[in-house]
């Protein structure tokens, strides 16, 4: 068989970094849809009335339980054939919205952890000063409750770095699919995706241990430890694969 | 100062009629699960009155002033705060419960100094009296700052306006509490246990700036506490409280130092030994 070809790895870095682009682009898009509507699930969430809170949390269980993979194939397949609300996306807007809602449950439920994490005592304290409810969430919980939860949510990215080569199954042509197009073209599979295990390692680890110092510094700020270390939420992450 | 210190004299030794309660509790229970824990209330509290709460652990004495601040809401009967109902609102001639607009608007008159302090940890001190008079009184900054620096350096902490509370003492901690309190300008404060998470040696700094504001007189004050001898010192009147009722009331002289109530003569006993 063929062994390690140096000429090919030079001849094919510059294509399928070419996809680079594209795998961070898609990764930053998905991550801010999933920071900002883990608001929404949050906040669905303490509705104080046990019908919608049921209905919310079932929901969510249910995009949770369901692979990525499954729900990116239906956003981007199925979607269109649905009568009245289907509408067909393309590849990439098809891939923000299904792995940014299914991050989204996640990271609602990392901004709830930090909520619950904030004192009994501010919440009344900002009672006794009378705050409105916009003003006491945005001044006094909030700010309290997301600085404890960024290195969680630091975690996050990377894992939704690693996911995002799932939506090379609907098109999108990232580092994964530049790479899987140039072993085709050339019928040479081994170097192109060795770059691209490379570029995803470049790219992770130092992020990862950014956020392992972000959360010790995290902890000294705050006198003690954020609300769940990082370790089980990479699991759940490894579990969200497929 | 002196015309207030006169009306604070006519109305505990005259008639109540000539000036309407600040705060007036209408047979209020308040109970949890199956506990109940007050059966009962009825208290006017005069505009300027300071009035300490005693009593046994458990007796509902922090309960009292946590439904005025509305942080419990009472199980039955009515709190009035300067003339409108505090848990109700009118609406076509029927009295509803309260919704969060009327609350907000009747909460304003009433500040709360609470026994762990609650300060605000992202926020430095001066912050931490700021934030409420400017995102919530709707103040401009530049006054707010003025004032919380005023109202600091009044507590003694001048020279800390940019710490944060961490780096602080308890004793400061809850001076600072105080000062966030009073920036808000309430018509009645309210004290709760606010020495009893401090270590010994800091109660007195804390003590000595009730003293200080309480001797400013506009300001009703409602203090649940168990310092006896402070009580005596500052409070125009005592309510002693047991088994969610108020057992015995009047003013410092009669009520702590010449008790008929048993119950209250062994209570005292206590922190007598």
């Amino acid at each position: 068989m063929n062994n390690w070809n140096w000429d090919i790895f030079f001849d094919a870095f510059p294509i399928v970094i070419q996809g680079l682009g594209i795998t961070i682009g898609l990764t930053f898009a998905c991550y801010i849809f999933a920071l900002v509507f883990g608001f929404v699930w949050t906040f669905l969430r303490r509705i104080p009335y046990k019908p919608i809170n049921w209905i919310v949390t079932w929901v969510m269980e249910f995009i949770r339980s369901t692979p990525p993979l499954v729900q990116l194939f239906f956003i981007f397949y199925a979607l269109p054939m649905v009568p009245v609300v289907g509408v067909a996306l393309d590849p990439f807007t098809s891939a923000v919205l299904g792995l940014g809602v299914h991050f989204s449950t996640y990271i609602g439920e990392v901004y709830r952890s930090g909520i619950e994490g904030v004192e009994k005592g501010q919440w009344e304290a900002s009672k006794a000063l009378n705050f409105s409810t916009t003003k006491k969430w945005t001044k006094i919980i909030l700010p309290q409750a997301i600085p404890p939860t960024i290195p969680m949510l630091g975690n996050y990215l990377i894992i939704m770095f690693k996911e995002v080569p799932l939506a090379s199954t609907i098109g999108v042509v990232g580092i994964l699919q530049m790479a899987n197009d140039y072993g085709a073209q050339h019928w040479r599979y081994l170097e192109p995706l060795t770059i691209v295990a490379i570029l995803f390692l470049v790219l992770s680890y130092p992020s990862a241990i950014l956020v392992s110092k972000l959360e010790k510094k995290m902890n000294r700020r705050f006198d003690k430890k954020a609300p769940t270390g990082s370790k089980p939420l990479k699991e759940e992450g490894k579990g969200a694969v497929m | 100062m002196s015309e207030q210190t006169l009306q604070n004299e006519d109305k505990t030794d005259q008639s109540k009629s000539k000036q309407e309660p600040i705060v007036k509790y209408e047979d209020v229970h308040k109970s949890f699960g199956d506990v109940q824990v007050l059966k009962g209330i009825n208290l006017d509290i005069m505009p300027g009155e300071k009035v300490a709460v005693i009593g046994p652990s458990g007796s509902g004495k922090t309960t009292i002033i946590r439904m005025l601040m509305t942080l419990e809401q009472p199980t039955s009967g009515h709190i009035i705060v300067d003339g409108q109902y505090l848990w109700h609102m009118e609406q076509d001639g029927k009295l509803v419960p309260a919704n969060e607009k009327h609350l907000r608007e009747v909460r304003g008159d009433i500040g709360m100094v609470f026994q762990h302090f609650n300060l605000f940890p992202h926020m430095t001190i001066l912050e931490n009296c700021m934030t409420a008079p400017i995102h919530v009184q709707k103040e401009d900054k530049e006054s707010a700052k003025k004032r919380s620096i005023e109202m600091l350096e009044k507590v003694g902490l001048g020279d800390k306006l940019d710490n944060y509370p961490s780096q602080l003492s308890g004793g400061q901690k809850q001076r600072v509490a105080m000062a966030r309190a009073l920036v808000m300008r309430p018509k009645v404060m309210l004290f709760d246990e606010v020495t009893s998470a401090l270590d010994p040696e800091l109660v007195g700094e804390v003590l000595e700036v009730i003293r200080d504001i309480a001797k400013e007189g506009e300001m009703a004050m409602v203090l649940v506490t168990h310092e006896m001898e402070f009580a005596i010192d500052i409070a125009d009147r005592v309510l002693f409280l047991d088994e969610g009722v108020i057992a015995e009331e009047g003013p410092p002289s009669q009520v702590i130092e010449n008790p008929t109530n048993e119950r209250l003569q062994t209570f005292l006993h206590r922190f007598r030994s």
